[in-house]
């Protein structure tokens, strides 16, 4: 049953949830992009090249402002800056693949292939390197398409479409739907709870700072909180 | 008129920036064994991050002109129940975004 062939498919078939949020989102990046004045072409290499639908809106921002094309750079690298925290979370479920599969893992690694796949992996321990592989290849070749062409839509149709109201909001319910699954324990429930907390209350702070250290703060606390359990289970 | 000089650089710096970032443990660390108290806190790092990068949208989202607003609140929260409660990503974003647009549609 967990043949690499299988879960290939299965990566793939997982992926599907996330066409209802990645439509919207490039739809909207197309759209954006071009109005901001970037050609069909700048917007798709940026789409293609970037592939991180938040950091690619930033940057497009501060270029549509005229500002400076460093901190057009610096502010979409900001809010990339979580995905070093879900490189080094690949790790030990990836890490032993060849230097070339790396990087090409290192390309796809998006908030939801990077959830998704640890998810899965967690649930299914047995399952084998190749199988890992296939199953983070099918979920990525499920997605990216998506994300290229509704980009392309947006752009090509640009203002036509209509300010469609509550298109922001698909992209919060993902995340929210991506983390529930895993609110299985009191450690992930209390990093949850101060990733929130922290976050609003330092939200003012600029270049996603406030992210940065509420996601520090919420990971240092479930690793507390789950170290307190298991000495104490010892103890016991 | 953007500078395309200035677009271009801005694109292919962001790219390999973020593509750098994204490699870094992975590529780096890659099949060296992390240390046990490494890899208690990186069980973590879903839920540390994507909680605290949808809080701001939730509590002040732009659409609705930065106040919490409650159909967004409730969808969120429906998301957040059936998710837990289901032990699925799929039906949290279906029972998700049928609260959302089901509500938008009744009052506005």
């Amino acid at each position: 049953m967990s043949r690499t062939p299988y879960q290939f498919r299965r990566g793939a078939l997982n992926a599907l949830p996330f066409v209802l949020m990645l439509v919207p989102f490039g739809l909207l990046f197309g759209v954006v992009a071009t109005e901001a004045g970037l050609d069909l072409f700048q917007t798709m290499a940026m789409t293609v090249l970037v592939i991180a639908g938040a950091a690619q809106f930033s940057a497009v921002a501060v270029l549509a402002d005229h500002g400076p094309v460093f901190v057009a750079v610096a502010t979409g690298l900001a809010v990339n800056l979580r995905m070093a925290m879900y490189s080094a979370a690949l790790v030990p479920h990836l890490g032993k693949a060849p230097l070339w599969q790396r990087a090409l893992i290192a390309y796809g690694m998006t908030d939801q292939s990077y959830a998704a796949s640890v998810q899965h992996y967690e649930a299914h321990p047995e399952m084998t390197l190749p199988q890992r592989i296939a199953y983070y290849t099918g979920f990525l070749i499920a997605l990216a398409p998506i994300w290229y062409s509704a980009t392309l839509l947006g752009a090509l149709i640009g203002a036509a479409i209509p300010p469609a109201y509550a298109l922001d909001f698909a992209l919060p319910i993902t995340f929210v739907a991506l983390v529930a699954p895993s609110l299985r324990s009191l450690p992930h429930i209390a990093a949850a709870f101060v990733s929130v907390v922290v976050s609003l209350l330092l939200a003012f702070l600029p270049y996603n700072l406030w992210l940065l250290i509420a996601a520090v703060l919420a990971m240092l606390t479930g690793a507390e909180i789950e170290r307190q359990m298991k000495r104490r289970v010892t103890h016991a | 008129m953007l500078n395309d000089t200035h677009v271009w650089t801005a694109i292919a710096l962001l790219g390999l920036g973020t593509w750098a970032i994204r490699f870094s443990f992975l590529g780096l660390i890659g099949s060296r064994q992390l240390p046990e108290w490494a890899l208690r806190h990186l069980r973590y790092v879903s839920v540390a991050v994507m909680p605290g990068l949808v809080a701001p949208a939730v509590a002040w989202p732009a659409a609705a002109g930065g106040t919490l607003e409650p159909v967004r609140l409730i969808a969120v929260i429906v998301a957040l129940l059936v998710g837990a409660s289901m032990r699925s990503t799929l039906g949290a974003i279906i029972a998700g975004l049928a609260v959302l647009y089901t509500l938008l549609a009744l009052v506005y």
